[in-house]
């Protein structure tokens, strides 16, 4: 099945959705998904019969600033069972960048979609761990950004040594052997 | 005494902090684990610790600059990152490399299949107590790092493949020493599989641990030696190849229980496979050639050139101090490495530097499956799974 069948396949198992071929240099199918009709055409992608990407090989984000819509969410699938690889992309704003979670199709999508959140600050909705993945979690800013800064020049930070007398001392000591009885 | 008779027993479970200085996590992967007794109850892995932001670091660099940094970030399988790094370029530019070039590349990726599995190999019976498997493996592994330090004077991160071809010419004896190596090393192959494959212990240890389904190892993304493992017969190298693979005589092994031995059985029947497909390239490789692609947008003009010519010079200082030029773009090209599935996703924008750089790395994969894959058993089979499914840290923090 060449790219033009298997994109027409997903616009026929999708009639609602928005579903647009994109430019492809590197031969992958490719299509543009609105942000709204993602989760529909994922479902399809996954159980339509001419298509079955039972794997999702990747997930990331690019980021296009200071271009608008700002973000694009990249989709990877493969299709073990026909041998055939699909693109879907989405386009998001850059304010409020937020899309549906793919983590109940594929469970692969969770720790690509933290990953995502942490170095893109795309939000995904309905995620089931909505945590950092690879930042610390008190960190500021998502590193990916086009516009979070290449190096960042902070004062050294160290932390004061813990000053207590000896009597605090022995009193700690005391209260512990007490409270490990 | 009657059992009714006896007060009930107050139980609680127990959490217990693994890693990430912890010898046999491959690195720094944090595991915390609730357990209930000897049997986990719950897991949960912390990654990051050895995240460098390689990708964030590759967009302020040139495209011919990125190739030391993809080489650590599988610090195990160096050459198969620059690998599909370059492939990805080299198919957004619309460059077709000699047939020479690939016959190399070739052979260099299947011997640092070999090497990485080698690595795996030994650690993992190490930690399964077969000290003796890690010796004799790191002794053979040793003749691969001679082989990169002959070719490009470095034993681990050799930087060799460039975008658009290799960085020089392979030096004298190179063939001696690869045919050497592959006379060698089947029968070194033996003496491994003679100390595991059946070791009553060994066997004990790993039948039956840490198994997932077929369904799950495709859902999860595991694409590669684990699913294989599971009965999923997909190699990158069969199904979408590239570098001339079709044209090779070559077997994709698979087993069907998916567990920490049928992994075993895989990887160890991979690096078969892997000597019959570098004795193949070997024969492939004409003793004088291209290097690298004739192109005057990548490939730096001879030495000679440089000194007698004047477009010649121009060249080469254009491409030391801009660098290449990529089309706008998006390509992700992959290739079938150590690990599974590995590929770059690069978008230039039409510049000398990349806009996005991202690794498809299958360690990631691996390490989110691996709660999974111990959340019911023994804790004494965290080891054998984590050594089984054969995660580098700087592959998933990148």
């Amino acid at each position: 099945m060449d790219a033009t069948a298997l994109i027409r396949s997903l616009m026929e198992g999708a009639p609602g959705a928005h579903v647009e071929e994109a430019p492809s240099v590197d031969g992958q199918p490719t299509v543009f998904v609105e942000p709204a009709d993602l989760l529909a055409v994922l479902k399809i992608v996954r159980d339509a019969p001419a298509l079955r990407f039972s794997c999702l090989a990747d997930l990331t984000a690019a980021d296009f600033w200071p271009r608008e819509p700002r973000f694009e969410v990249v989709y990877h699938f493969l299709s073990i069972e026909l041998g055939q690889r699909l693109r879907v992309k989405v386009r998001l704003a850059g304010a409020d960048a937020h899309v549906a979670s793919a983590a109940s199709i594929w469970p692969a999508a969770q720790w690509l979609e933290r990953e995502v959140w942490d170095l893109f600050g795309v939000a995904f909705d309905d995620h089931p761990d909505p945590r950092r993945l690879l930042m610390p979690e008190d960190w500021e800013g998502h590193p990916l950004r086009k516009d979070y800064p290449v190096q960042i020049r902070m004062t050294p930070r160290t932390s004061e040594p813990m000053q207590v007398t000896e009597a605090e001392f022995r009193a700690n000591l005391q209260r512990d052997r007490l409270s490990r009885r | 005494m009657t059992a009714t008779a006896m007060p009930e027993l107050r139980t609680e479970t127990m959490t217990v902090n693994m890693g990430p200085q912890h010898p046999s996590t491959h690195g720094v992967l944090r595991l915390v684990l609730e357990l209930d007794g000897e049997t986990i109850r719950s897991a949960s892995a912390t990654i990051g610790y050895l995240h460098t932001g390689i990708e964030k670091t590759a967009e302020q660099k040139k495209w011919q600059q990125v190739i030391p940094l993809v080489e650590r970030m599988d610090y195990l399988s160096a050459q198969s990152n620059s690998l599909a790094f370059s492939l990805s370029v080299e198919r957004l530019m619309g460059v077709d490399v000699p047939e020479r070039v690939r016959w190399i590349r070739v052979l260099l990726a299947e011997l640092q299949r070999i090497n990485s599995h080698l690595v795996w190999l030994g650690t993992h019976g190490m930690e399964l107590g077969a000290v003796s498997v890690m010796l004799y493996c790191f002794r053979e592994r040793e003749l691969l790092l001679n082989i990169n330090e002959m070719i490009a004077g470095f034993r681990m991160f050799p930087s060799y493949m460039r975008i658009g071809g290799l960085r020089e010419d392979l030096p004298r004896g190179f063939h001696q020493a690869v045919r050497e190596f592959l006379d060698r090393f089947p029968g070194k192959l033996d003496e491994y599989e003679d100390l595991l494959t059946r070791n009553e212990i060994y066997m004990q240890r790993t039948r039956g641990v840490g198994v997932i389904s077929k369904d799950e190892a495709v859902a999860l993304g595991l694409i590669g030696p684990i699913a294989r493992a599971s009965g999923v017969s997909y190699d990158v190298r069969r199904v979408f190849p590239y570098l001339g693979y079709d044209a090779l005589d070559f077997e994709v092994p698979t087993e069907t229980a998916g567990d920490v031995y049928s992994r075993y059985v895989v990887r160890v029947a991979e690096m078969r496979e892997s000597v019959k497909i570098c004795r193949q390239a070997l024969e492939r490789i004409s003793p004088t050639g291209p290097y690298a692609v004739d192109d005057p947008r990548i490939t730096p003009p001879p030495k000679h050139k440089v000194y007698t010519e004047m477009e010649a010079l121009i060249q080469h200082f254009l491409l030391y101090s801009q660098g290449i030029t990529v089309p706008a773009g998006e390509a992700y090209v992959p290739v079938e490495g150590p690990r599974g599935e590995q590929g770059f996703y690069v978008i230039s924008d039409g510049t000398n530097r990349p806009w996005r750089v991202k690794a498809r790395s299958p360690s990631l994969l691996a390490c989110q499956a691996l709660e999974r894959m111990i959340v019911g058993g023994m804790i004494a089979d965290v080891i054998a799974v984590i050594g089984s499914i054969d995660v580098v840290m700087g592959d998933v923090d990148r």
